[in-house]
């Protein structure tokens, strides 16, 4: 459903999106991932037609989104970061407005208003001025405005920043659902939230496209194995020596924890070390007061890539 | 053009949910009166001439505070971003948004006709030069508007669009009396340019298609420009 080539999008001395390429495919919810200052929302706007790359092509439900500019936009719905409403209208007169702009026929506006109220849940405030609702309850209008005329594609910037956490519970159902039937690009820097709700992450960095990939298989490409969290009661020095010893373990760090030691044992990929590590221990007549596995979090995935491409650079200068 | 409808009722719902349209009427039409009340005192006779070109300097002034929000507000506010994401138009935008302010315009003159009323109840007013000189405020003001559109496009403050509008509107007034200090085709230009010579044929009666042209074609040469700037985000 988007296709993008060697998108480059060049301000005045800096690439803010620099030469990248993907595609989304039809019903697939992707998750944008990045920093502040990625790129994220550059890549948007030149989706949503709102600026023009400098380079490269992009094509939207088959259209080019420089030469067939309108047929985009009337199949994308947009909400943009912060959500701009114009604070004077009511609810459902703002959203009647956005039904007219985007081409709905008149029969049918009424019904997709009730609609996009209802899965939003903002029926009981639609007679309320905008400029009157929190924060959470405009997000929820702007989501209304951006499915009201049914697109195709969703393009979520940062949809729900801001938010109170009921509130992000609400819209990362509500995006899920929609996922369901309807192809979506969001961008956060919540992790938990695009491994809970997208089907595919993609990780950019300076304008660049540095990983992108399923969630399970990002874990992978990190060849990370097992890790295990440990608290031992005994000599810490004896019981790392030992611990080291095993098969299958990487590396063993431990910290004094209270009257006992914590170790933190990393596998190295292959097969399960817990049951050596148990017998190891029970050899020696150590005290296991705990263990527990340790799967690496998304964070830890984004941190990773982030600051190896640091380094990469700084060497690079070197 | 469904879709410059659509805007242009929403900017005429908008001017009148906030104080803007109220406010600039109610100063208009005091200030109005005024001019009608001394000029009458002091010609002494059945005419709408004097008060006219006071109003008219007065609607120089007023003008720019209807115009100044129409871009600079959707700017700031960020909606420029939703609403240039829709399927419309950049000319749909700049069409609605000058229709509505061209309308709110109108509205704000149109009451002056009590003044009319006034003329024919205690004198004989000659009704030829009033109907003239009300098609030269439309026309006049059609100019305007497209002068303030133009500007609020360029900047997302509505003071700075304001006050640069009031003085390019004065500029453009008083371009035609510095003909007045030579002659030759530099001056001819000038006397050309400037809106006041254009406006007092009006005033005496007479619709000359000169006049007409100047008006329709600077405003629309304005509008275009405004299009090619509210695209130009796009190559710039």
């Amino acid at each position: 459903m988007i296709n993008v080539k060697n998108l480059t999008k060049r301000y005045v001395n800096i690439n803010a999106v620099d030469n990248i390429s993907f595609n989304v495919e039809e019903n697939e919810t992707v998750g944008l991932l990045g920093p502040n200052g990625a790129g994220k929302t550059t890549t948007m706007r030149i989706l949503t037609c709102f600026m023009p790359a400098t380079a490269g092509s992009a094509t939207v439900a088959g259209y080019d989104v420089f030469n067939d500019s309108l047929n985009v936009r009337q199949q994308i719905g947009y909400l943009p970061e912060n959500v701009p409403l114009y604070l004077d209208m009511r609810v459902n007169e703002y959203l009647m407005f956005r039904a007219k702009l985007k081409n709905i026929p008149r029969r049918e506006r009424k019904k997709r208003i009730d609609y996009c109220l209802d899965i939003t849940g903002i029926k009981d405030v639609q007679n309320q001025i905008t400029g009157t609702l929190s924060k959470g309850y405009r997000q929820r209008v702007g989501l209304a405005d951006t499915l009201i005329h049914d697109p195709k594609i969703l393009i979520l910037d940062e949809p729900t920043i801001g938010l109170d956490p009921n509130q992000i519970m609400l819209i990362r159902q509500v995006i899920k659902d929609l996922g369901q039937k309807h192809t979506v690009l969001l961008s956060t820097h919540i992790l938990p939230e695009v491994e809970m709700v997208c089907d595919r992450i993609m990780i950019i960095d300076k304008g660049k496209i540095v990983a992108m990939d399923t969630p399970a298989n990002l874990m992978k490409q990190l060849k990370t194995g097992l890790n295990v969290v440990l608290e031992i009661k005994g000599d810490g020095e004896k019981i790392k020596n030992s611990l080291s010893g095993i098969d299958g373990v990487r590396s063993v760090t431990w910290k004094e924890k209270g009257d006992a030691n914590e170790f933190y044992v990393e596998g190295s990929g292959e097969g399960d070390i817990r049951e050596a590590v148990f017998k190891c221990i029970v050899k020696d007549n150590y005290i296991l007061r705990e263990m527990k596995r340790h799967t690496i979090t998304l964070e830890e995935i984004f941190h990773q890539i982030t600051t190896k491409e640091t380094e990469e650079v700084s060497d690079d200068n070197a | 053009m469904r879709n410059v409808s659509t805007i242009y009722q929403r900017e005429i719902k908008s001017y009148f949910y906030s104080p803007i349209a109220y406010v600039v009427i109610s100063v208009f039409l005091i200030a109005s009166g005024f001019f009608f009340a001394g000029n009458l005192q002091f010609w002494q006779e059945a005419s709408l001439k004097g008060s006219l070109d006071s109003i008219q300097f007065f609607l120089l002034l007023l003008t720019p505070v209807i115009t100044m929000k129409l871009f600079a507000e959707e700017t700031k506010s960020g909606t420029i971003e939703t609403l240039m994401t829709s399927p419309v138009t950049d000319f749909d935008v700049v069409f609605g948004k000058f229709l509505a302010a061209l309308s709110l315009y109108i509205v704000m003159i149109l009451p002056t006709w009590i003044f009319v009323l006034f003329l024919t109840i205690f004198g004989n007013p000659d009704f030829g030069p009033i109907f003239s000189s009300y098609i030269g405020l439309i026309l006049m003001g059609g100019l305007f508007v497209s002068v303030g559109l133009l500007i609020s496009s360029f900047t997302k403050n509505q003071v700075v669009a304001a006050v640069i509008g009031i003085v390019s509107l004065i500029i453009l007034w008083v371009v035609g009396f510095l003909s007045t200090y030579g002659e030759g085709w530099f001056y001819e230009t000038l006397r050309y340019a400037g809106t006041f010579d254009h406006w007092e044929s009006f005033t005496k009666g007479i619709v000359d298609t000169r006049d007409v042209i100047y008006y329709l074609s600077f405003s629309t040469l304005l509008l275009f420009i405004t299009v090619r700037n509210v695209e130009s985000r796009k190559w710039r």
